[in-house]
């Protein structure tokens, strides 16, 4: 199907547009525009790169030690996402390290709502890809305009963040069982946001979703 | 600081290379892989609740809640993602600058 690489470039493209607000958050945090670009190459995670640069502009260097283990507790659905795309992708040996580095939400949403294997395959490398080029291109454009541009809230650029993840869940909620899971995670993370540490409440809705799926089955 | 970046990359990456060394025999397992699918769901919908309902740890309802709404209107009607995204951030855009 040439679907997926329509679907991929889109995504890419969408995602570049939070990536420029992120640059410029990177570089006003008091990062140089190499550190913001290293952000973007080798941490590539989204979340983890906000909460990094977001700690880091309010508690300076003291913060780092924060800033790190934010960061780090916000990757932990990678992990999951890695292992649901290991079994599909099947890399021997040291190539691991490619797939790992484009196991984000993007990859694994349009990997697993594909149909067979080779698509799964076509929708992870295509979508990775394509986010990874975009996402890169775009934090350096962000980086380089820097505080020009302003609180990224003024362009809508959290709701657009918001609508990307509401559209890479999207085509799997049209199994009623995962309109409830979904639904289920939803209130689970707005219930316990103000009272457990940032990171902690999406890993919770991933839990009540695990939850559900198992004993669901029974 | 540049030290600091590359031991968080690498501390966020140590997640992503970890589920690749899960030994085959377990990963592959359909009952594992159905609730890998629904941890998935459950993931991306609490991140739509975090980055769509909260500021700095808090429930908060504004301009992002119109904005999901066109976008799982254009997502129903089938519109192209890049299309739903700027949508979203144009509408929420401009429901601020007016008010």
């Amino acid at each position: 199907m040439n679907r997926i690489p329509v679907v991929a470039v889109s995504i890419g493209m969408a995602t570049g547009i939070y990536a420029v607000s992120f640059g410029a958050l990177g570089v006003t945090a008091g990062l140089s525009i190499l550190e913001t670009m290293l952000l973007s190459l080798l941490m590539f995670s989204g979340a983890s790169q906000f909460a990094f640069v977001g700690v880091v502009a309010t508690g300076g260097m003291a913060a780092i030690p924060t800033a790190i283990a934010s960061a780090w507790l916000l990757g932990v659905r990678n992990g999951f996402y890695a292992l649901r795309m290991a079994p599909v992708l099947g890399m021997p040996g040291i190539s691991k390290l490619l797939s790992a580095q484009l196991t984000i939400d993007e990859s694994t949403a349009v990997a697993t709502a594909q149909g067979s294997q080779s698509d799964e395959q076509r929708g992870f490398w295509w979508t990775g890809v394509s986010v990874f080029i975009f996402w890169n291109l775009m934090t350096l454009a962000g980086a380089l305009l820097g505080d020009q541009i302003g609180d990224p809230a003024n362009y809508g650029l959290d709701s657009a963040a918001a609508a990307a993840f509401l559209g890479l869940v999207w085509p799997r909620l049209s199994s009623s069982k995962f309109k409830l899971i979904g639904l289920a995670a939803f209130v689970v993370a707005l219930a316990t946001i103000s009272i457990v540490p940032a990171g902690i409440p999406v890993l919770l809705g991933a839990l009540v979703a695990a939850v559900i799926q198992y004993w669901g089955k029974r | 600081m540049t030290f600091a970046v590359i031991a968080a990359s690498l501390a966020v990456f140590s997640w992503k290379f970890l589920g690749y060394l899960v030994p085959e025999k377990y990963v592959s397992n359909p009952r594992f892989r159905e609730i890998a699918d629904a941890i998935t769901v459950g993931l991306l919908s609490s991140l739509i609740a975090i980055q769509g309902f909260t500021t700095d740890s808090a429930v908060t309802v504004d301009s992002r809640l119109p904005a999901l709404i066109l976008a799982a209107g254009l997502l129903y009607l089938r519109m192209p993602f890049i299309v739903v995204i700027a949508s979203a951030a144009a509408l929420s855009a401009l429901i601020r600058m007016f008010f």
